[in-house]
């Protein structure tokens, strides 16, 4: 494939070639990069641009989905007095089994950083932080030198283009909590206090960091914005196979032989990227079930491997296209420690400012443990299911960490209730006693 | 007892500072003045932590409640190096248990202790972005991808322990 079909095919990875160092700003620009940054900045207005990005029907990529363009147009505009206005770019990514910010990170940060550009210029912000795990050290690295050399290049910093628009970038690098990925507790991280979310509305396009108008998008949705742009609405959703638009990174985890990350049309079937791209199950492992989105998602069984990973599609099937990169259970995996795995995980993470959250996940993956250690008892798969009706209904919970793991539990419970009620009845985890056998 | 509560370097003082400088209070830079004197001093010490509430004019047990609510700021000495491994749900399917294990036998220490000799703290992380080379850990600021549970302790260059 040449360049030029690449870029138009996929192009969020028209770039990436994890085997070598990332493009610099010479080399990016040489590529057709800040093409967008060249096509907007002083020949189209914030509101063109706008439009542009609402036609394209980009949704949100860090899990939401939430539709891109209306989230933007919820940003005052009219000229508000004192104050900044900020964007955020997410790149916290901790959501168990995902992994494709930190391919994008890692292998093209200019293209985030026109699109943070781009983005920020479209809602007036003059402020843009990157809020990045404090893990993706080379992530990182490799933005703050971006950055620099944006600033040096004259694309970021006073009068970008000789437009008059002035955009500062700054990056921030967390200290560890699940948490601040979402969105308002994010902005109370960047604040510097205790990641708590806050509660909506006000929602954060109105009044988030500092009380002033933010828009939080994360880096896969942020990456889209420079080609939207140059190329057009149309052509971004001629992109999708289905109502969607656009690509999406697709991953698969967990006993596949070719696990891995991919940009494939938005609309993909399942069974396509299962076993098309990972290869299939690896030798000696049958497939059970998956999390098609990360590890707050329901499962999806093998009838539904025909269906086409977009948002309504998944939704519709019961569960979440969340962040598209999907984990799976294989026959010799135990679906109880499977659970049991996901939701100590969230208790752990919980930040405990609510009660059904803070006490009812540690209880949970409390009864899960035991179960898993043979030691569950008669009355527990209800206890589970009181916990699933009461933790995972929104609206009882502050926000969404809570319902979010209680989806494969939920699931879980459905689709794998046999596994569930042997641990009872045998007292013992049969894949614990086989793998012992083996 | 000449200082209750010792400066903070010139160093740490400059970097501190810089983000202040783009800041609208100083309290808001606590997440990122926390991880500067980590990054100097190797942990945050009530005495580092003290310094740094006076530096940034907020009270010390405000601080402190940000401290420990990051899983990744230290209120405790760790090792020269600390190793997170990723125990989220495809490293587990992966194998990180047998890791932890290996730690246990091989180094001693479980979750959340340090070796005798202080170059080891062991400490769980959340998913690290990297779950298609499945089970990683972080060896200090290093990646360490499909770990083998054979060779790890040659990796951490632990005696008494051979890679099969
Ligand atoms: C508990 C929790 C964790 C989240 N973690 C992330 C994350 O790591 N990265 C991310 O982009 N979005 C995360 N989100 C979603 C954000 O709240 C928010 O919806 C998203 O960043 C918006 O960007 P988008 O519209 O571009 O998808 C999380 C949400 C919740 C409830
Ligand atoms: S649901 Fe959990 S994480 Fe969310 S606010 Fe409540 S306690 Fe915090
Ligand atoms: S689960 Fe370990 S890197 Fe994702």
């Amino acid at each position: 494939m040449n360049a030029l079909d690449r870029a138009l095919t996929h192009p969020l990875t028209r770039n990436v070639t994890p085997e070598r160092r990332p493009f610099d700003l010479a080399a990016y620009e040489a590529g057709g990069g800040y093409g967008g940054l060249h096509t907007a900045i002083g020949k189209l207005t914030p509101a063109e641009c706008l439009q542009i990005v609402k036609d394209s029907n980009l949704r949100g990529r860090g899990g939401a989905g939430f539709p891109t363009g209306l989230k933007w147009s919820f940003v005052p505009m009219e000229d508000g007095g004192p104050g900044h206005k900020y964007l955020i770019c997410n790149a916290d990514e901790m959501e168990p089994g995902t992994f494709k910010d930190r391919l994008l990170l890692e292998c093209d940060p200019h293209q985030l950083i026109e699109g943070m550009i781009l983005a920020a210029y479209t809602i007036g912000a003059d402020v843009a932080y990157v809020f990045i795990r404090a893990e993706y050290l080379l992530a990182e690295r490799l933005l703050r030198e971006a950055i620099r050399d944006c600033y040096g290049k004259g694309y970021l910093g006073r009068n970008i283009l000789g437009s008059g628009y002035n955009l500062d970038m700054h990056v921030h690098s967390s200290a560890g909590r699940y948490i601040c990925g979402e969105e308002t507790a994010l902005i109370s991280s960047l604040e510097g206090k205790r990641a708590n979310p806050r509660a909506k509305p006000p929602f954060p396009q109105v009044s988030g960091l500092w009380g002033r108008p933010t828009i939080v998008n994360n880096v896969e949705t942020l990456c889209n914005v420079p080609h939207i742009i140059e190329r057009g609405a149309q052509w971004f959703n001629d992109l999708g196979l289905t109502e969607d638009a656009g690509t999406k990174m697709y991953g698969v985890s967990g006993r596949v032989k070719n696990p891995g990350c991919w940009e494939l049309p938005i609309g993909t079937p399942i069974r396509e990227i299962l076993e098309g791209c990972a290869g299939g199950m690896e030798d000696g492992y049958a497939f059970r079930g998956l999390l098609p989105g990360g590890g707050s998602t329901d499962f999806l069984v093998a009838e539904h491997l025909d269906l086409a990973m977009d948002y309504g599609t998944i939704g519709k099937a019961g569960s979440r296209m969340g962040t598209g990169t999907m984990i799976v259970l294989d026959d010799r995996t135990c679906p109880v420690a499977f659970v049991q795995n996901l939701v100590a995980f969230f208790a752990r993470e919980s930040c405990g400012f609510c009660t059904p959250c803070r006490e009812g996940l540690p209880w949970s993956a409390q009864l899960l443990a035991e179960l898993e250690a043979g030691r569950g008892q008669a009355g527990d798969l209800d206890t589970l299911a009181m916990h699933v009706d009461f933790i995972g209904t929104p609206g009882n919970t502050h926000c969404a960490l809570a319902p979010g793991a209680m989806e494969p539990l939920a699931s879980g419970l459905k689709y794998f209730r046999e596994d569930f009620q042997r641990h009872i009845d045998g007292r013992a985890c049969p894949y614990c006693e086989r793998e012992a056998a083996a | 007892m000449s200082e209750l509560i010792p400066a903070l370097s010139a160093d740490e003082l400059a970097a501190i500072d810089a983000e202040i400088a783009h800041a609208p209070y100083r309290d808001a830079v606590a997440v990122d003045a926390l991880k500067i004197v980590q990054r100097h001093r190797g942990w945050v010490s009530d005495e580092s932590l003290k310094a740094i509430a006076r530096h940034l004019t907020m009270s010390a047990d405000e601080l402190e409640g940000v401290a420990t609510f990051y899983n990744l700021i230290y209120r405790h000495p760790v090792g020269e190096k600390v190793i997170l491994l990723c125990n989220s749900v495809s490293c587990w399917i992966k194998g990180c248990e047998t890791l932890r294990a290996r730690c246990r036998e091989g180094l001693g220490i479980d979750y959340g202790q340090t070796t005798a000799d202080k170059r080891y703290t062991l400490l769980p992380v959340t998913c690290l972005g990297a779950c298609d080379k499945a089970p990683v850990l972080m060896l200090g600021d290093v990646l360490l991808e499909n770990v083998n549970p054979a060779g790890l302790m040659a990796t951490l260059g632990a005696s008494g322990e051979e890679g099969t």
